[in-house]
C-alpha cells in the first residue's frame, strides 16, 4: 500500500494543473453536449496537442501518440474532474479502440483521424425492438448484392443517431448459422439513402435516443470490421470499452461533493439541510458506499498497472456505480423538499435542475449498456462460477 | 501508486489464514464455546508463535512491529474462522494505548508479555461511546470507582485497561475487581461488566488531560471490528456459493435459479468494495492521520451494514439448513451482529464521521 505518486507523476500532475489554469477559459461548457461545434473542436485539438486527449492513439491516426500509461490517464481524468473542465475524448471510446484493434489499415486511416478530431460523430446500432438484453438474437438483415451489403430492418434506443455522421451497426449476414456466428459489424454513413431516423423522447423530456429504420440501405462490402460472421466478437470488444466507462468512481466522488455543497448551502427554517440529522445520516451512508467504490477503483487501477486481471472488483463497477449515482441524485432531490420537484427552468431551480435530470438519466444508465439484472447474471456466472440457467431447446412463447 | 498488498502482507495473510483454517475448524469452535470458553489457549499459542498476537508491538519489545493493515488482515482471518481468541482489545487497542500513553516502564512490563501470549489485557471504554446512567468510572487519587460495561476480551483478561470519565487511561488487575460475564449472541468472544470500588489503578501518564489516546484506541478497534466482519461475511458468502452449486431442487442446482444467483451476486457486489475500504482505513491510521477517524468510522459503519446484509442473505440461500444449529452458519451471523454493536453502532459512528469532517 503506497498511495503516493512517484515524483515523475507528481510532476505530470502539476503540468496538467498548470495547463488547466492557463487554458480552461477556452473550454466549452462542462455540461454541454456534442463535440461538433467550433469551440469543442478547437478545445479537442489543443488537448490532443498537449497529450490530454487521444493520448495513446498513434500520431498517424490523429492522436498524441503517447505510450499507454494508465496512471497518466488517471491523473488527467482526476484533474479535469476536479477543475470541472470538459475532458477531451478519444473520438468515440467504443469505436476507435475497436477499429484500431480489428480494422484494416485502410479503415484506420479512413475512420480514426476525423473521429478523433470530433468531425465524425458516431452512433451505436445494436439494440432492436426484439433484441435488447438478448442482443445476439438480432434480426436486421444484410444480404450481399454485387459489391454491396443491402440492409433491411430496424434499430432502437440508438443514442445520438439524429446528430451522428456514422453508425457502427450489427446486422445478420448468416441467417442459418448459430445466432452468435451469423452477425457482422458494419460501419456506414448516416446519409446513406434508405435510412430514416425517428427521435424517441425519453423520460427526461429530451430526445436523446432514436429509432433507426433501414430500407434497402446499400453499404459497400469493404465497410465491414472483422470478417463476415465475426461481428459478435467485434461487438463485444466495443461493449467492453463501453462498460468500463459506466459507473466511474471519480464521477461519483464529484457528485458527492456537489451534494454536500448543496446541503451546506440550502436552508430550511434557517437550518442548513445538512443540520437535519435524518438527511445527514443518509448522506453519510452514501459517503461510505462512495468511498468503498473509490478505493475499489484504486485497487482496479493498481491491478491494471501491474497488468493483472482485476477480476471481481472490476465486474461490479457498472452495477454498483450506476446504482450509487442514482441514489445520490435521489438524496439531493429529497433533501431539497418541494424544491426537488422543480424542473426545466424557473427562478427557484437549484443547480440548473441537474439532480432531477440525473435521477432520470442515471436510471437510464442502470438499464442501458447491459441492465442491472444482466450484470448480476454475469457476476454470478463469470466471477462466482455459478451455473448458467438451463437452455430451452426451442424458444418459449 | 500501489493500492494493494505487498508480497510480505500476502504471505502473512496466507500463513495466518492457513494456520487458522487447520487449527480452528467449526468443530473446535463448537467444542470450546459449548463449555463457555472464549479463548482457546492452543490457538492463541499458535497465533503468538506466528507473531499475530504481537503484530503491533515493536521488535525490541518482543513483537513483530508491523502496522495496522497487517493487524486488519489478521482480524479478517480471525473473523473468517470465527476464532475464539482475544485479539481486538489485547493485541490492538491495549498496545495502541501503551505505545501512545504508557511510561517506558509500563511498555517494558506489559508489551513483551502481550506479544508472547503470557497476558491478555481487556479494554473497558464503552462508556465513551454510549454511557448509561449507572455506568462510568471515576478517579480519586490512585483509585478508581464505578462500573464499566462491555469490557472487550474482559473475561479472559489478566489485566484491564479502562478509561475514567475524562478519558484518562489506567491499568487495573483483574483480580482486584468484581467481574461478571455478559452473555451475548456471540459465544466466540467475551465481554464483561466490571465493578471497581476504590480499586488501585496505575495511570498511563501520557493520557493525563489528553483524550487523543482513547480516540486512537477507538479508531484502531473500529477498523479491527470492520475487518473481522469482512472476514466473517466473506466466509458466509463462500459457503452460500458452495451450497448453491451443490444443492438441487426442481431437478436443478439452486444456483442456476436467478433468485439465488442474484442474491449471491448482490452479496459479492456489496462486499468486494468493503475490502478496499478496510485496507484504506487501516493504512490511514498511520499514513494519513488526518483521515484516520473519518475512515475508521466509515469502515465500521459500512461493514456493519454490508455484513448484516450478507449474513441474512447467505442464510437465506441455505434455506431451512441456514437456520439450523447443525450447519453452524449462525456462528458467523452472530459474530457479525456482535461487531456491529460494539464500539458504536452504524448510526453512532456515522454521526462521528460528520463531526470529523466539520459538517456539524
Ligand atoms: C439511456 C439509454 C441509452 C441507450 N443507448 C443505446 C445505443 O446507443 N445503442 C444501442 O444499441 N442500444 C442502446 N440502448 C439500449 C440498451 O442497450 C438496452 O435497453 C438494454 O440492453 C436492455 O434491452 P431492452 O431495453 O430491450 O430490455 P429487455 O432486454 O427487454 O429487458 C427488460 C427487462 O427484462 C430483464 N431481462 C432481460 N433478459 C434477462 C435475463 N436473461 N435475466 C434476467 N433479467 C432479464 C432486464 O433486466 C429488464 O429488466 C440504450 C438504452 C438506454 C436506456
Ligand atoms: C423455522 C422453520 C420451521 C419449519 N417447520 C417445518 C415443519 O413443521 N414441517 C415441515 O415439513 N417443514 C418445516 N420447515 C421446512 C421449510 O418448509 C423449508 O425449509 C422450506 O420449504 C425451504 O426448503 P429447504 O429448506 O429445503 O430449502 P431449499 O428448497 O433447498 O432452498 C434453498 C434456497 O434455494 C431457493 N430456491 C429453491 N427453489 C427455488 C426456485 N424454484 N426458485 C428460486 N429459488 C429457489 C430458496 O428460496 C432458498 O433460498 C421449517 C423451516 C423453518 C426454517
Amino acid at each position: 500500500m503506497d498511495l503516493a505518486y512517484s515524483p515523475e507523476y507528481e510532476q505530470y500532475r502539476m503540468e496538467v494543473r498548470q495547463f488547466l489554469d492557463t487554458n480552461k477559459d477556452q473550454s466549452p461548457p462542462l455540461y454541454g453536449r456534442g463535440n461538433g461545434d467550433g469551440k469543442a473542436r478547437d478545445w479537442q485539438k489543443l488537448l490532443i496537442e498537449n497529450g490530454y486527449a487521444a493520448r495513446t492513439i498513434p500520431k498517424e491516426y490523429g492522436g498524441f501518440g503517447g505510450e499507454p500509461d494508465i496512471l497518466k490517464s488517471h491523473i488527467i481524468a482526476e484533474e479535469f474532474a476536479s477543475a470541472a473542465v470538459r475532458p477531451g475524448h478519444s473520438g468515440d471510446n467504443r469505436l476507435v479502440p475497436t477499429v484500431l484493434e480489428l480494422g484494416t489499415e485502410e479503415q484506420r486511416q479512413w475512420l480514426v483521424p476525423p473521429t478523433v478530431r470530433g468531425d465524425m460523430i458516431w452512433c451505436q446500432g445494436y439494440s432492436e425492438p426484439g433484441s435488447g438484453s438478448d442482443l445476439a438474437s438480432l434480426s436486421t438483415r444484410a444480404v450481399i448484392d454485387g459489391d454491396d451489403f443491402v440492409i433491411n430492418g430496424q434499430k432502437i434506443w440508438t443514442s445520438g443517431a439524429q446528430h451522428a455522421d456514422m453508425i457502427f451497426c450489427l446486422v445478420r449476414t448468416e441467417p442459418d448459422a448459430p445466432k452468435h456466428q451469423g452477425i457482422s459489424y458494419l460501419v456506414f454513413s448516416m446519409d446513406t439513402p434508405g435510412i430514416e431516423v425517428r427521435p424517441l423522447v425519453t423520460m427526461t423530456g429530451e430526445a436523446t435516443f432514436n429509432e433507426v429504420f433501414f430500407t434497402d440501405v446499400r453499404v459497400p462490402k469493404h465497410q465491414i470490421i472483422g470478417n463476415r460472421g465475426e461481428g459478435w466478437f467485434v461487438a463485444n470488444n466495443t461493449l467492453k470499452h463501453e462498460r468500463e466507462g459506466l459507473g466511474d468512481p471519480n464521477q461519483a466522488e464529484n457528485r458527492f461533493r456537489e451534494i454536500v455543497d448543496l446541503m451546506q448551502r440550502e436552508t430550511i427554517d434557517s437550518n442548513r439541510l445538512i443540520d437535519n440529522p435524518t438527511y445527514r445520516d443518509r448522506l453519510l451512508s452514501l459517503q461510505g458506499r462512495m468511498l468503498a467504490m473509490k478505493f475499489n477503483g484504486m485497487r482496479v487501477l493498481t491491478s491494471q498497472i501491474k497488468k493483472e486481471e482485476p477480476g471481481l472488483p472490476r465486474w461490479i463497477i457498472k452495477l454498483q456505480g450506476c446504482e450509487l449515482n442514482h441514489q445520490m441524485a435521489a438524496m439531493a432531490i429529497d433533501s431539497m423538499g418541494e424544491l426537488g420537484i422543480l424542473y426545466d427552468d424557473g427562478p427557484y431551480l437549484r443547480d440548473q435542475g441537474r439532480w432531477q435530470q440525473r435521477y432520470m438519466m442515471d436510471l437510464g444508465l442502470i438499464i442501458g449498456g447491459g441492465t442491472a439484472q444482466i450484470q448480476k447474471n454475469m457476476i454470478g456466472e463469470r466471477a462466482l462460477g455459478l451455473p448458467k440457467e438451463p437452455k430451452f431447446e426451442k424458444p418459449l412463447n | 501508486m500501489d493500492f494493494g498488498l505487498t508480497e510480505e502482507q500476502l504471505m502473512l495473510q496466507e500463513s495466518i489464514g492457513g494456520y487458522l483454517r487447520s487449527a480452528c475448524p467449526l468443530d473446535s469452535v463448537r467444542e470450546a464455546t459449548e463449555v463457555g470458553s472464549t479463548h482457546v489457549p492452543k490457538i492463541a499459542a499458535g497465533l503468538a508463535e506466528l507473531g499475530a498476537v504481537g503484530i503491533l508491538i515493536p521488535e525490541e519489545l518482543g513483537g513483530v512491529g508491523m502496522g495496522f493493515l497487517e493487524a486488519a488482515l489478521i482480524s479478517e482471518a480471525l473473523g473468517s474462522v470465527i476464532a475464539p481468541v482475544s485479539f481486538v482489545a489485547s493485541s490492538v487497542m491495549a498496545p495502541v494505548a501503551l505505545l501512545g500513553a504508557g511510561s517506558q516502564e509500563q511498555r517494558e512490563t506489559w508489551l513483551p508479555r502481550i506479544a508472547s501470549g503470557e497476558v491478555i489485557i481487556g479494554v473497558g471504554i464503552s462508556e465513551h461511546i454510549s454511557r448509561r446512567e449507572t455506568d462510568g468510572i471515576f478517579a480519586d487519587d490512585d483509585t478508581l470507582t464505578g462500573k464499566a460495561m462491555f469490557v472487550l476480551d474482559g473475561m479472559d483478561a489478566d489485566t484491564l485497561l479502562v478509561a475514567d470519565n475524562e478519558a484518562q487511561l489506567y491499568l487495573v488487575q483483574a483480580s482486584d475487581v468484581t467481574r461478571n460475564k455478559l452473555k451475548t449472541i456471540d459465544r466466540t468472544r467475551s465481554v464483561a461488566e466490571i465493578i471497581l470500588d476504590q480499586t488501585s489503578a496505575e495511570i498511563l501518564p501520557g493520557s493525563v488531560n489528553n483524550r487523543k489516546h482513547l480516540k486512537d484506541m477507538v479508531n484502531a478497534g473500529r477498523v479491527m471490528l470492520a475487518a473481522d466482519t469482512l472476514g466473517a461475511a466473506g466466509t458466509m458468502l463462500e459457503q452460500a456459493i458452495e451450497y448453491a452449486k451443490e444443492r438441487r431442487q426442481f431437478n436443478r442446482v439452486i444456483g442456476s435459479f436467478q433468485a439465488v444467483k442474484h442474491m449471491c451476486s448482490e452479496m459479492a457486489a456489496d462486499l468486494e468494495p468493503c475490502r478496499s475500504l478496510v485496507w484504506y482505513a487501516a493504512h490511514a491510521i498511520r499514513a494519513i492521520p488526518d483521515e484516520a477517524t473519518l475512515m475508521a468510522c466509515h469502515a465500521k459503519a459500512h461493514l456493519a451494514e454490508t455484513g448484516r446484509f450478507v449474513a441474512r442473505k447467505a442464510t437465506e440461500v441455505h434455506g431451512g439448513m441456514g437456520f439450523t444449529d447443525l450447519l453452524g452458519l449462525h456462528y458467523w451471523f452472530k459474530r457479525i451482529g456482535f461487531d456491529r454493536q460494539l464500539l458504536g453502532a452504524p448510526e453512532v459512528v456515522r454521526e462521528e464521521a460528520a463531526v470529523a469532517q466539520g459538517w456539524i
